[in-house]
């Protein structure tokens, strides 16, 4: 690894330690979900019913680390701010496993 | 910007992930021609990079919350069909593991971020710099690129939601899908990635547009293939 490469690969660890702030902020002014990502339970509240079709494709899938929580929904902010660091940490960690195997198949040595 | 599972209707999402798919064959078919192992540490990084910048949730206080994508500033120095793939690969996990953005949405979500910004901040940014490769006019440049990358793709995923309405409507009237007009979903999209998030994208790209004229011009693909 280059000496930039290696400060670039830090500034990465730095920010993945920052990501907190990603959901203490919005908790703090009081901010919701981003526009048109409401679960079903917001949309009941929002609009009184939940429309049929949504309804039927949001249980496709249940993904593994939901809402980049390992906790729940009810977690504390303590375990949500531990789970999001958790989760940027993984995301990265997958990331770079899928981009180097996209990378063998692709990359020519010595160009 | 991510939609969910149930938003779009088969007749949204099918089309968009055909369109994906096309921009996703063309971008491996480059990257297989082009892209060589000292470059590879990059393009993880840059995916890294654009994963972690989108959990930084931005509040508008009272109201929703938005991030920047950073797919502009990778677009300029990857270039944009290198950016496809970063980008989308940090779309497809969030889908899968994070439930971040539907699956049926992924090809929607990959071409509203995914195409649409390395695109058109690309794009932009060539346009806005002409034959400059430093100083301020490059900086007006990165700030506009990832500007207008963000809020276009904002108003691309906007039109998607307020489009279904029109398209798919119950028995009983009532929308199947996302269920606001377009005359709401449009300047919601718009409005607040115009006034805020857009303005985040943009600071994004600049900043590290200009670390990387200091310590690794060599590295910017926007300014190396110019006048060559």
């Amino acid at each position: 690894m280059t000496k930039s490469q290696r400060k670039l690969w830090i500034g990465l660890l730095i920010m993945a330690l920052l990501t907190p702030l990603g959901i203490i902020l919005p908790e703090k002014f009081k901010a919701g979900d981003a526009w048109g990502e409401w679960g079903a339970e917001t949309l009941e509240k929002l609009l009184g019913y939940v429309p049929e079709g949504l309804k039927r494709l949001t249980e496709l899938w249940k993904a593994p680390v939901t809402d980049y929580n390992f906790g729940g929904e009810e977690s504390s902010m303590t375990v949500q701010i531990i789970s999001y660091i958790a989760s940027g940490l993984l995301g990265v960690l997958i990331i770079g496993l899928v981009i180097y195997l996209i990378s063998r198949f692709m990359a020519k040595n010595g160009k | 910007m991510h939609i969910p599972d149930g938003y779009l209707s088969p007749q949204t999402y099918v089309p968009l992930y055909g369109a994906s798919f096309v921009f996703w064959s063309i971008a491996l078919k480059k990257l297989k021609k082009e892209l060589s192992t000292k470059h590879v540490p990059y393009l993880a990084m840059a995916a890294a990079f654009s994963f972690l910048i989108q959990m930084f949730n931005i509040p508008i206080p009272g109201g929703t919350t938005g991030h920047a994508v950073g797919a502009g500033i990778i677009a300029l120095l990857l270039g944009p069909w290198t950016a496809v793939i970063a980008v989308s690969v940090v779309l497809i996990i969030q889908a899968i593991v994070f439930g971040d953005g539907g699956i049926t949405a992924i090809g929607a979500n990959c071409f509203n971020m995914a195409v649409v910004i390395p695109f058109v901040s690309y794009g932009v940014f060539r346009l806005m710099s002409g034959n400059s490769k430093s100083g301020k006019r490059v900086s007006i440049a990165a700030f506009l690129s990832g500007y207008a990358g963000l809020t276009l793709s904002a108003f691309v995923t906007g039109l998607q939601f307020g489009i279904q309405p029109m398209i798919a409507t119950g028995a009983d009237g009532r929308p199947l899908y996302a269920p606001y007009p377009l005359e709401v979903a449009l300047p919601a999209m718009v409005l607040e990635h115009l006034l805020l998030f857009g303005i985040v994208e943009g600071v994004v790209t600049v900043l590290l547009l200009r670390y990387f004229l200091k310590n690794e011009t060599d590295m910017i693909y926007a300014l190396s293939v110019k006048g060559s």
